[in-house]
């Protein structure tokens, strides 16, 4: 144990009698999105203070919040005994606050020693004392008992070294409120052991750590106490000792369905899509073997990060499969591209509609056909008159709200974007749908009238694969759950014997987590991936 | 429709007031002489402005136009000598700019090269290139029917006006009408979307340099049958002028948003500058710090009208 004794040692920590965080009835809306409920948190000095929940549960927002990067709407925090006003991020580290992100956010051409001088030396035009700066950053990586020469740019640095890298720098502006944001995501075994007894040493020498994390190994290994949160309300606080796995498990998915979702049961005609043991090396994804038929809606659960969108990526051909089959009606078919998907009978509407879905600047009648132009054309030449008209039976058809289907798509709401995006690719005509995260940030009212839309297309004939992080809306939309974890498919569940606990069990991989062989290649891809 | 078109209009209005002002004060300038002055300067810059155009809609930039420009002039003066009849050394000199687009179009779309660096690459190699062959002559003793495309002093501006208008109502015509024009804009408004949508992006982009290439070919002809010798050295800080007129003309230089009518008001408006402020007797000297500040106006004008709409979330949380 390299790392905690030097930080024991430490002196310069302040210890303050009560918490050295606390946040009360914090509130925060985004829209007609309550992603946070009056949420009460607090962090004692000396503590590891877990937080979990589903994706979506709000941890995020909670993070931004006592970092200052968003605002609450109502709700108090008091850092270090004292009531903070107004919280930015330059604030919060004045408080001693500092975040680490799954993805270290440093400056890869820069060194080491500059990167950690950068967020803890004096600023201003005074010379730079390059010895010191060298000097000041060995002794903060000695302190987290990382052995990383200070000279090395941090591009050439391992993921889980720039983590350390990350928190030396957070010990160097004596930070004593440690937030860790899914720090061991893209961590083998080993290295996630070495980062535990770093987070415990600070912990020992008096650092208060927010420690975020799906895997409950280490949630157990290293937690002092276990706040929960469920669809942004916190609904439990429990010291480690008092609670088991399942019983957090239970917390964490507990719930009634928030809505009744229109799930009717439709026969289910022949194979719309079958995989054959599709991968990509790059993405991460192999051995993805699936097939969805004629009215049926498959859902694909799993975790951010567990290769759902990356499949659905390789499906559609923006990452071609390179092994495996994709049979379309009964056809082998070959996607290597978007283009040969769309003619194939894929279409895919994309997670995160402002960035891939929809084309913001252009009409709703010009998005509705982007990918059918030639269907709309006559002679090679668009027929603004038939281009409208299909816009406008599709605007009807989904109760699109907008003045015309000559408004830039750009002026619509989130929901209704994404009723056109839904547009564009019926107009292709698709034997198979692939949704990633259909509902993604868009309110209650378009959520149940989405849901509505994908129960009709089944009923049309449609195939739906659909991927979702809602685990209420995977459980009520989907006659079959696929579980993804790490690039492949872990479980295949039937709508009848499906639940919260099970697919969650089967997303975290439970006990195997950290028993799962993890190669180097697998630990590459992951380290490329967005969270 | 007013709103859609709030740009166009802004710069037809500045142009109106500068003509007023011009009417009331310098009626000379209205003279037919100096507005043919005025309308043959511009031409070139249109021409090449109508593919620059297209260029910045996918987003991208071409800053080697001026030296394309430069290779056309002197392929068109060394064809004429060597003989073509003039319509195969307009169709070979389109064909030699298109070329040169074209590389430039590969090199941004299938090897992933920002435009930028591919096209300032291509501008002072090309520019130097010539220079080096040319070892800085101009091309003389041009044949009796290279001048004037073979037509006459009288007829030629007229021939050159139908061109251009041609092109401008072409072009106009193919944004609005072809699919071809859609996944222009599409390219240049969301790249990974259109993507997604099926359209491939990569020969959208390569097409748009070998037509704004081929266009350059085509005006460096039209300019260069106006006299009677052809310097190696043409279409020098041309690329400012054609995209200075473009943006003016509110195309959107982060692609996505513009229209071929914005360039002609923008063409016509820096175009009338330098004329106008000499006939109002003011020094000549002004006429870039005027063209910038227009240039800025108009940049500036984007960035607070696009401002609200590229921090939606921002937005929305502050509600």
């Amino acid at each position: 144990m390299t790392g905690a004794a030097p930080l024991g040692s430490c002196s310069n920590i302040l210890r303050v009698s009560g918490p050295l965080l606390e946040a009360t009835a914090i509130t925060k809306s985004f829209g007609a999105i309550r992603a946070l409920q009056r949420v009460s948190f607090e962090l004692r000095a000396g503590e590891v203070h877990a937080l979990v929940g589903e994706n979506g549960a709000g941890k995020s927002t909670f993070i931004k919040i006592v970092t200052g990067a968003e605002h609450a709407d109502s709700g108090s925090l008091r850092v270090a005994g004292q009531t903070v006003e107004r919280i930015d991020p330059s604030a919060a580290r004045a408080q001693g606050i500092a975040a680490i992100y799954q993805q270290p956010a440093l400056f890869p051409h820069l060194s080491v020693a500059e990167n950690i001088a950068l967020a803890t030396g004096p600023g201003g035009t005074r010379r730079i004392d390059w010895r010191a700066r060298s000097r000041r950053a060995a002794e903060l990586l000695a302190r987290v008992g990382a052995a990383i020469d200070p000279a090395r740019l941090v591009e050439t640095l391992t993921m889980p070294e720039q983590q350390l890298v990350e928190i030396a720098k957070a010990l160097g502006t004596d930070a004593r409120v440690l937030i860790m944001d899914e720090p061991t995501a893209s961590l083998t075994d080993r290295e996630v052991d070495h980062l535990l007894h770093i987070v415990a040493g600070l912990r020992d020498s008096g650092h208060g750590v927010i420690y975020i994390s799906h895997r409950m190994e280490e949630i157990f290994a290293v937690a002092n106490r276990i706040t929960v949160l469920r669809d942004g309300s916190s609904v439990a606080t429990l010291p480690t000792a008092d609670v088991s796995r399942a019983q957090l498990i239970a917390l964490m998915v507990g719930r009634e369905l928030a809505s009744v979702y229109p799930k009717r049961p439709v026969v289910a005609g022949d194979a719309a899509l079958e995989l054959r043991a599709i991968g990509n090396r790059a993405s991460g994804v192999h051995d993805v073997s699936l097939s969805v038929r004629r009215g049926e809606i498959v859902g694909i659960a799993g975790l951010v990060g567990s290769g759902r969108t990356e499949l659905a990526e390789t499906v559609f051909g923006l990452t071609p499969a390179d092994s495996g089959q994709i049979v379309v009606s009964g056809r082998p078919v070959i996607v290597d591209s978007p283009s040969t998907a769309i003619d194939a009978g894929i279409a895919y509407v994309p997670e995160d509609r402002r960035q891939h879905g929809v084309v913001l600047e252009m009409s709703v009648a010009a998005n509705t056909t982007l990918a059918s132009l030639n269907d709309v054309a006559a002679h090679g030449l668009i027929d603004r008159e038939r281009e409208r008209q299909q816009a406008r039976r599709y605007v009807d058809r989904f109760r699109v709200k907008t003045p015309s289907v000559d408004a830039a798509v750009g002026t619509l709401s989130g929901g209704n974007q994404q009723k056109v995006a839904l547009a564009r690719w019926l107009s292709t005509n698709p034997t198979v749908l692939l949704l990633d995260e259909p509902t993604q940030g868009v309110d209650v009212g378009a959520k149940a009238e989405i849901h509505g839309l994908m129960q009709e297309l089944v009923e049309q004939g449609l195939a739906i694969l659909m991927i979702s992080s809602e685990l209420p809306e995977i459980l009520g939309m989907s006659d079959r759950i696929v579980v993804m974890r790490e690039g492949t498919i872990r479980g295949i569940l039937d709508r009848s014997e499906a639940s919260q606990a099970r697919i969650l069990a089967l997303a975290l991989g439970d006990a195997a987590v950290h028993d799962a062989p993890s190669s180097p290649g697998d630990n590459a891809s992951q380290q490329g991936r967005r969270c | 429709m007013l709103t859609h078109h709030r740009r166009e209009l802004s710069v037809a209005a500045t142009i109106a007031a500068l003509a007023l002002v011009l009417a009331a004060v310098r009626p000379a300038f209205f003279a037919s002489d100096n507005l043919l002055d005025l309308f043959l300067a511009s031409m070139p810059v249109l021409i090449v402005a109508l593919g620059a155009t297209m260029v910045i809609l996918t987003g991208n930039i071409d800053i080697s136009v001026g030296s394309a420009f430069a290779v056309c002039s002197v392929a068109a003066g060394v064809a004429a000598k060597a003989g073509l009849p003039m319509p195969l050394v307009v169709v070979a000199v389109c064909a030699v700019g298109a070329l040169l687009g074209a590389i430039n179009g590969v090199l941004v779309a299938y090897v992933r090269i920002p435009s930028i660096v591919v096209t300032l690459a291509t501008m002072v190699a090309i520019r130097d290139g010539l220079r080096w062959i040319t070892q800085g002559e101009w091309v003389q003793d041009l044949p009796a029917g290279f001048q004037w495309l073979g037509s006459s002093q009288g007829i030629y501006p007229f021939l050159a006006a139908a061109i251009t208008a041609a092109l401008a109502i072409g072009l106009w015509w193919i944004l609005g009408n072809l699919p071809a024009g859609r996944a222009v804009y599409a390219t240049g408004s969301n790249q990974t979307a259109a993507r997604l949508a099926g359209l491939r992006v990569e020969l959208v982009t390569a097409s748009v340099f070998a037509l704004a290439g081929g266009l350059t070919g085509l005006a460096a002809i039209l300019n260069g049958v106006r006299f009677n010798q052809i310097p190696s050295n043409a279409g020098l800080g041309l690329e400012m002028k054609v995209i200075a007129a473009v943006v003016v003309g509110g195309t959107a230089i982060t692609g996505g948003r513009g229209t071929v009518a914005g360039t002609v008001l923008g063409v016509v408006l820096l175009g009338m500058i330098g004329p106008a402020l000499t006939f109002l007797g003011v020094s000549a000297y002004w006429e870039r710090a005027l063209q910038g500040s227009i240039i800025l106006a108009a940049v500036a004008f984007d960035a607070l009208r696009v401002a609200p709409r590229t921090h939606p979330r921002v937005a929305a949380s502050a509600t």
